[in-house]
């Protein structure tokens, strides 16, 4: 991403919306300017700001004029006022930061937009962690940190030596050279992301030790990590096995997500189903 | 994916948030047959009767989303408002498509129609997980899976700023920034905004639509008055 010096009238709205907090007004320029170190490519700028085109010239002139009498010129919070982001055409490996960050911008090796798999999302299609099971998503750089591949590696190497075995789909596998060792590509491992997810499933008599595992790395690397912890219930829909081995360990789950199993093989042909009418006043709700 | 796993909160500040979302498997492994796309239509077509806060494509987006003007007066043109029109007439390839609701007796009969329209679609409940259960017992339904939030290690329920965390955790892409959340606080304590503007001013970022402008509402009227 790159902010056209010609447009930006330094308002400072994009440096509060940067979750990276990456952009910054250059006192010498007097214009918003990017740290591309910490530039993760999420687009948030260029997608998130509302796009106005009030003439830059005239703009910074009405803001040195007001400075003057102490009054400030400011749009609404979301707004560039001149449309001033653009975005660079990225190459390797940086391109790979926005496959990370930027959420509508699908992985080629899983065609799932985002930082992850359908973890048990689609678990009562798939099966994909069965009773007995646990998958874990353990997720570095949230919430605004930020996280560089070789923390992934970090994290992905001292799982590969107990012998776990990473979701062959999930992107961070698909950037490792030795799935064994954990090892990612070094062409990427000082690119940073907006957050990523390695995912693995073990037997459940091995949750309390991979728990563990994250807890030792988690103090060697400069980013935040939190874990989901995917199991399946039992006939009941109750879950009695994992929850008190989280629980043991110092853990109160308030929240979760819920896969209530409507899921199926074939999904329903509506070819002659009956329409509905969606709700009449739908807009300012 | 929705990310809505990890919204930063204690149980009881998710009493007006629940996430019911759909997703087709897209693994070929799975062996999913069918129209997703149809049955995802149906899904927020329905789910648009249930009052919910906001849809979102994960695609296209949610309910508020950024504008683009091409005159100098837009500037100080009407801002735009929720429009769930739009998300439902912008589908256009099956994806996770979610409905964010306020209030637990509208999650929970959508979930109870949604069991009985039998579309063959994964569903997941996005909320505490008692919230979840409940919505599950009206329904008939027992739980299939589940995925705990383990929470951000070393994040505790005091830590300073939390309520910047709640916030900016409702995308849980992370587009909504810690800082963004600051400021918006900051304008409501001033009351150079309203917490509904600022909560739809930040939702405008979340581009998969699953933020939840009322609870953003509720937690910026605490910030306004101190309440930690």
């Amino acid at each position: 991403m790159r902010i056209n010096p010609k447009k930006c009238v330094a308002c400072g709205n994009c440096t509060y919306v940067c979750p990276m907090g990456a952009i910054y007004i250059d006192p010498l320029l007097q214009r918003a300017t990017i740290n591309r170190d910490e530039c993760v490519e999420c687009y948030a700028c260029y997608n998130g700001l509302s796009k106005e085109v009030l003439p830059p010239a005239t703009v910074r002139f009405v803001r040195r004029t007001l400075a003057n009498f102490r009054v400030r010129f400011e749009p609404e919070p979301d707004v560039c006022p001149t449309t001033a982001f653009e975005p660079d055409k990225l190459e390797w490996p940086r391109v790979v930061r926005r496959a990370f960050s930027d959420p509508r911008v699908p992985h080629e090796s899983t065609g799932v937009s985002g930082r992850g798999t359908e973890e048990v999302k689609t678990n009562d299609v798939t099966d994909r962690v069965g009773i007995g099971e646990v998958g874990f998503t353990i997720e570095l750089g949230r919430p605004g940190i930020g996280a560089r591949f070789r923390d992934f590696q970090e994290m992905s190497r001292a799982l590969a030596a107990v012998g776990v075995s990473f979701e062959k789909n999930n992107p961070i596998t698909t950037l490792m050279t030795n799935v064994e060792t954990g090892d990612i590509r070094e062409d990427i491992l000082n690119e940073k992301v907006m957050s990523a997810i390695i995912e693995i499933k073990v037997p459940v008599e091995r949750c309390e030790e991979i728990i563990r595992i994250v807890w030792d790395v988690e103090k060697r690397i400069p980013t935040q990590v939190v874990m989901g912890v995917g199991v399946r219930c039992d006939e009941d829909g109750e879950e009695k096995i994992v929850l008190p081995i989280l629980e043991k360990l110092g853990y109160d789950p308030q929240r979760a997500k819920t896969n209530i199993g409507l899921g199926r093989k074939v999904i329903r042909d509506l070819t002659n189903a009956a329409p509905v009418e969606a709700f009449k006043e739908l807009e300012n709700a | 994916m929705t990310n809505t796993l990890h919204r930063y909160g204690k149980a009881e500040t998710f009493v007006d948030d629940y996430i019911v979302f759909s997703l087709p498997a897209k693994s070929k492994m799975a062996g999913q047959t069918g129209d997703a796309l149809a049955a995802q239509k149906r899904f927020m077509t329905i789910a648009s009767q249930y009052h919910p806060v906001s849809l979102g494509d994960a695609l296209h987006g949610g309910a508020l989303r950024p504008t683009k003007s091409n005159s100098i007066f837009g500037h100080w043109g009407k801002r735009n408002k929720p429009n769930l029109r739009k998300v439902l007439a912008g589908m256009s390839k099956a994806g996770t498509m979610a409905a964010v609701f306020d209030k637990r007796e509208n999650a929970e009969a959508f979930v109870k129609r949604i069991k009985e329209e039998e579309l063959g679609i994964s569903v997941n409940i996005s909320s505490s997980i008692e919230n979840a259960k409940n919505a599950c017992k009206v329904a008939g339904i027992p739980r299939h899976s589940i995925a705990y939030s383990l929470g951000f290690e070393h994040v505790g329920d005091n830590t300073p700023g939390k309520q910047a965390i709640m916030l900016s955790t409702m995308c849980g892409h992370g587009m909504v920034s810690i800082n963004l959340a600051q400021k918006m606080m900051s304008f409501v304590r001033e009351n150079r905004r309203s917490p509904r503007e600022a909560a739809e001013a930040m939702s405008r970022f979340c581009s998969c639509g699953i933020f939840n402008t009322t609870r953003a509402k509720r937690i910026l009227e605490d910030v306004r008055i101190g309440v930690k």
